[in-house]
């Protein structure tokens, strides 16, 4: 039944060679794992990516309950940690999955350093993926601050006073951030809107092209 | 056994149902997550005391404010919530109080409002009506009789406790 539906679509849409085009590709020896079991390192990628999968979906789910507002924020968190079924773990996927992310995703640069991959004609991904580097910082940053408790609020205070040291425009990138004169309403709802919405664009673009330019250039020869 | 299945085949479907496996291991929790309040049971409504002697109600439709209080997720209004009942005795005398949700689509109706339908219960959104007793003008939007609370008396003052099911 499925095999008859597909064809039916494919027929009319020929979608066959979009997903070929994406699915059937060479994984060379040198980066299978199934060949060299040490190719694993080149796995951290394509895991960063699966994690980063998970936080959307998880923040989205938690997104339904979750209200960035200073009364409501962290009753909200409270709600639907403890009361709603299974609360604990989708917050607990968002929560561990975000420094997975980062580790992952450190691991990976590790990788495309020390195998020199970044080098001509691959600069530019390598750019790329330092973008992506910041914009996961980024996220980190500005979902930390949303559960809105002590340590949420205490960290986002210092995070903004090291963005204040930056010279000459330290102050205007602290009051963008902090959106008012204080810590407070206006940051949480700033911080909210740049952890779900403006963040997870750039991400989604950036990502885009980091594996758009990985298909044109292919993976980097072995060692 | 009837067809051999070609190693292609026996590959195809045990990486698929393998990657099934995990995909649902990950989002089952996050489907539980978000269907919860489907499968949460209400809270047991209390009965409250409107502030109403029973002998200050009569036939006529009275609009009664009571407050409620009720947790709405993680928020609990802390004066509670308002709620009205049209509260009448009927001819044999027993409390009636109905509640002023209009059962074609949840607007509220009002007693007496639309000078051209008097003794009626009026609803502005759909121009449904509803006779004094809460039962629905036929022709007109609401296909069911207007929902009655539950009532109680104590000491000659009303109680109105949750809506009758």
């Amino acid at each position: 039944m499925l095999k008859a539906m597909y064809e039916w679509i494919d027929e009319r849409l020929d979608i066959n060679p979009i997903w070929r085009d994406v699915a059937d590709h060479e994984v060379p020896e040198h980066v299978n794992p199934a060949h060299h079991f040490s190719a694993f390192i080149y796995c951290f990628g394509g895991l960063t990516f699966f994690v980063v999968v998970i936080q959307i979906l998880s923040g989205m789910f938690l997104a339904m309950y979750f209200v960035p507002d200073i009364v409501n924020a962290n009753a909200s968190v409270a709600y639907l940690q403890n009361e709603l079924a299974m609360g604990a773990i989708v917050r607990g996927m968002h929560h561990w999955g975000a420094s997975v992310a980062i580790v992952m995703l450190f691991l990976h640069t590790l990788r495309v350093f020390f195998t020199g991959s970044y080098k001509h004609p691959r600069e530019f991904n390598w750019v790329v993926g330092i973008s992506i580097f910041f914009v996961m910082l980024g996220l980190g940053f500005t979902g930390y601050l949303l559960p809105w408790d002590n340590k949420a609020y205490f960290a986002t205070k210092v995070g903004l006073e090291i963005a204040s040291s930056v010279p000459f425009l330290g102050a205007y990138i602290k009051t963008f951030l902090q959106g008012g004169d204080i810590v407070g309403a206006q940051t949480l709802a700033r911080f909210f809107a740049l952890h779900v919405f403006f963040l997870p664009a750039a991400l989604l673009g950036l990502l885009g092209a980091h594996f758009v330019l990985i298909r044109r250039q292919g993976i980097s020869g072995p060692l | 056994m009837g067809k051999k299945v070609s190693r292609r085949q026996f590959l195809t479907y045990t990486l698929g149902s393998t990657a099934g496996f995990l995909a649902s291991g990950m989002l089952f929790p996050m489907v539980r997550f978000a269907v919860d309040p489907v499968l949460k049971k209400g809270g047991s409504a209390k009965y409250v005391d409107v502030n109403l002697p029973i002998s200050q109600i009569t036939q006529e439709p009275k609009a009664v404010q009571f407050v409620i209080h009720r947790k709405d997720g993680w928020y609990e209004p802390e004066n509670g919530e308002s709620l009205t009942a049209w509260v009448m005795k009927d001819e044999s005398g027993n409390v009636r109080a109905l509640s002023p949700v209009c059962k074609h689509l949840g607007c509220t109706v009002n007693w007496n409002s639309n000078p051209q339908y008097k003794n009626q219960f009026f609803c502005p959104c759909h121009f449904g009506r509803y006779e004094k007793d809460g039962t629905n003008v036929p022709g007109t939007p609401p296909t069911k009789p207007l929902d009655k609370y539950k009532t109680k008396i104590a000491n000659g003052r009303l109680l109105i406790g949750p809506v009758e099911s």
